[in-house]
């Protein structure tokens, strides 16, 4: 590639995935590669994920940037998800985008991984100013551009739905598999289902609560008179329906003609499949964040930093502490103003 | 005659001419991306509750549209129709005092319901209407409940403190304080403390708020 194009190396690291991406400033993903750090048993340990996180960070760096076909030198600017997340596996990825910085003389930016998550899924499907259902293992919110912000419309009281999804297949004895996450193996058992079993069902004004949910699943499954196949049919379509009932609320509300899912349970097609139908009902456009960008991935840090770095954002050294709750409608997104 | 009124996420409002009086149907529809037998469910559910809450809101002073008739089998009630303008509208076109004076009387309001035993359940300023005869009208109790409990409450609120937050971002703090004088002035004190309390422990339940951290130490 030609020398004088600016890239922006990106770092991620909020969770179980380890991820470095390299965008240049116009929009182009040269690289995204990750490693995941998979649990023999139960959920994301903090701490062991982190220590995964420090072993594979240098062979993931190298990766990315042979992929790209960079050299450091090659590289403007740094950025790394400064939150939200777990603390000893975001500490570990601002580590060593710290380190880049400093050792290669580079600006450094620390980016809201919410909004990454949204500025990948506009990137990729080409939406501008969408009405956003963000759903992962970590994160289910509803967002939406309004003066200067991206606003959460709703969101989650208490479990995110990826979350939801994983507890229930491992209280159902489903085991963690490199490449196939709990909540996958959950869609591909619900669609071997068809009976509806009674289960909560909870709306809260554009705000659902998935715990009872769970809870229920579980006994439902453990009084053994459905089949597991028939639970994980129902879980999905009541959780599935709360949170596209929600959205067409927010939808109505602020009258976006985009919808985008993006974030890991994005790739789930059942909830692909409700959502596309509120959103043709209301004249929207409905786009979904390709599978790869979907799952946390150092593209999307790589491609919010070059927004925000491009709007004058840089985050000093001695001010990249790890924000462990940073709320997407804290951040300033300027450059949106600027699109609209 | 029916004219559409408004197409909403759940319902839809035809303004509508009842023995002489203009009245609105309120439709829910089927979700097509519900499951049927869940679909039929939830909106029956909401159909019967709705004018119920309806009822006791008026009971426990707060003003609500006059129900006509309510047709199960379709998911229809058919209502007064209230002139005049959603709060949503209204708000921010409003000077400083007439929006303190208006938050304070919808706290009121808010105060009266959980009095009398009701929760909302989706207190937005879209589903208040300042009708034309002063009154303040309360719409749109599909999403409420009978509860006395603290929580029930809390949430309440906490959804109205972050409606105004997410449509009425620049005076929302302003707007909740306000809201919050006029609960303490109809519920007392004693009873708008403990509700605050609530609502910022939900709102530590919740993710990524920073105070939660700060509290951690």
């Amino acid at each position: 590639m030609a020398p004088h194009r600016q890239v922006c190396l990106g770092i991620e690291s909020t969770a179980d995935d380890f991820g470095v991406g390299v965008a240049t400033f116009d929009g182009e993903v040269l690289a995204n590669v990750s490693d995941s750090y998979v649990p023999e048993e139960g959920g994301i340990h903090p701490r062991e994920a982190a220590r995964h996180h420090a072993e594979v960070a240098d062979k993931v760096l190298a990766q990315a940037l042979s992929k790209a076909n960079l050299k450091p030198a090659n590289l403007s600017v740094i950025t790394f998800a400064q939150g939200p997340g777990l603390g000893p596996c975001l500490r570990t990825g601002a580590t060593v985008a710290r380190a880049l910085a400093s050792y290669l003389g580079l600006p450094l930016v620390g980016v809201n991984h919410s909004v990454g998550h949204i500025e990948i899924g506009k990137l990729k499907t080409a939406a501008s100013d969408p009405l956003t259902l963000y759903v992962s293992g970590g994160n289910t919110m509803v967002t939406a551009y309004a003066a200067g912000r991206y606003r959460v419309f709703g969101e989650t009281l208490d479990i995110a739905l990826g979350n939801c999804l994983d507890v229930f297949g491992r209280e159902a004895g489903l085991k963690n598999r490199r490449g196939q996450p709990l909540g996958a193996q959950v869609e591909q058992l619900a669609k071997k289902g068809g009976l509806l079993v009674p289960l909560p069902y909870v709306v809260k004004g554009m705000d659902i609560s998935l715990s009872g949910l769970v809870t229920a699943a579980v006994s439902a499954l453990n009084e053994g008179k459905f089949s597991l196949e028939d639970v994980c049919f129902s879980l999905q379509e009541n959780a599935f329906s709360m949170v596209t009932e929600v959205s067409e609320r927010a939808l109505a509300h602020t009258e976006k003609r985009e919808v985008l899912l993006t974030g890991g349970v994005a790739a789930n097609k059942r909830l692909q499949e409700m959502l596309g139908i509120i959103a043709a009902e209301h004249d929207a456009q409905f786009m979904v964040v390709p599978k790869e960008f979907a799952t946390d991935n150092g593209a999307m840090i790589a491609w919010a930093g070059v927004l925000a770095f491009t709007h004058g954002q840089t985050t000093p050294v001695e001010e990249s502490f790890v924000k462990l709750r940073w709320r997407v409608d804290k951040v300033d997104v300027p450059w949106m103003e600027a699109n609209l | 005659m029916s004219v559409l009124l408004k197409k909403g996420a759940e319902a839809s409002l035809f303004l509508v001419d009842f023995h002489g009086k203009p009245a609105v149907i309120k439709e829910r529809l089927p979700k097509r991306y519900r499951p049927p037998q869940l679909d039929q469910t939830i909106r029956r559910y909401r159909t019967v509750h709705e004018p119920q809450l309806m009822h006791d809101a008026k009971r426990a002073g707060v003003a609500t549209p006059l129900v006509f008739l309510v047709d199960v089998e379709n998911a229809r009630i058919v209502m007064e129709y209230v002139e005049g303008h959603q709060v949503k509208q209204l708000l921010d076109e409003l000077c400083e005092a007439d929006m303190q004076e208006l938050c304070v009387q919808i706290g009121v309001a808010v105060a009266k319901l959980h009095g009398g035993g009701i929760v909302h359940g989706d207190l937005t300023t879209s589903n208040m209407i300042l009708a034309a005869d002063g009154r303040l009208v309360f719409v749109d109790f599909g999403l409420g409940d009978r509860s006395e409990e603290l929580e029930a409450r809390g949430v309440d609120l906490h959804l109205l403190r972050r409606a105004l937050q997410s449509t009425h971002f620049v005076h929302a703090d302003a707007c909740f304080s306000a809201v919050l004088e006029g609960y303490a002035k109809q519920a007392g004190s004693v009873a708008e403390e403990a509700v605050v309390l609530k609502v910022r422990e939900i709102e530590k339940r919740g993710r990524y708020i920073a105070e939660r951290q700060a509290d951690a130490g």
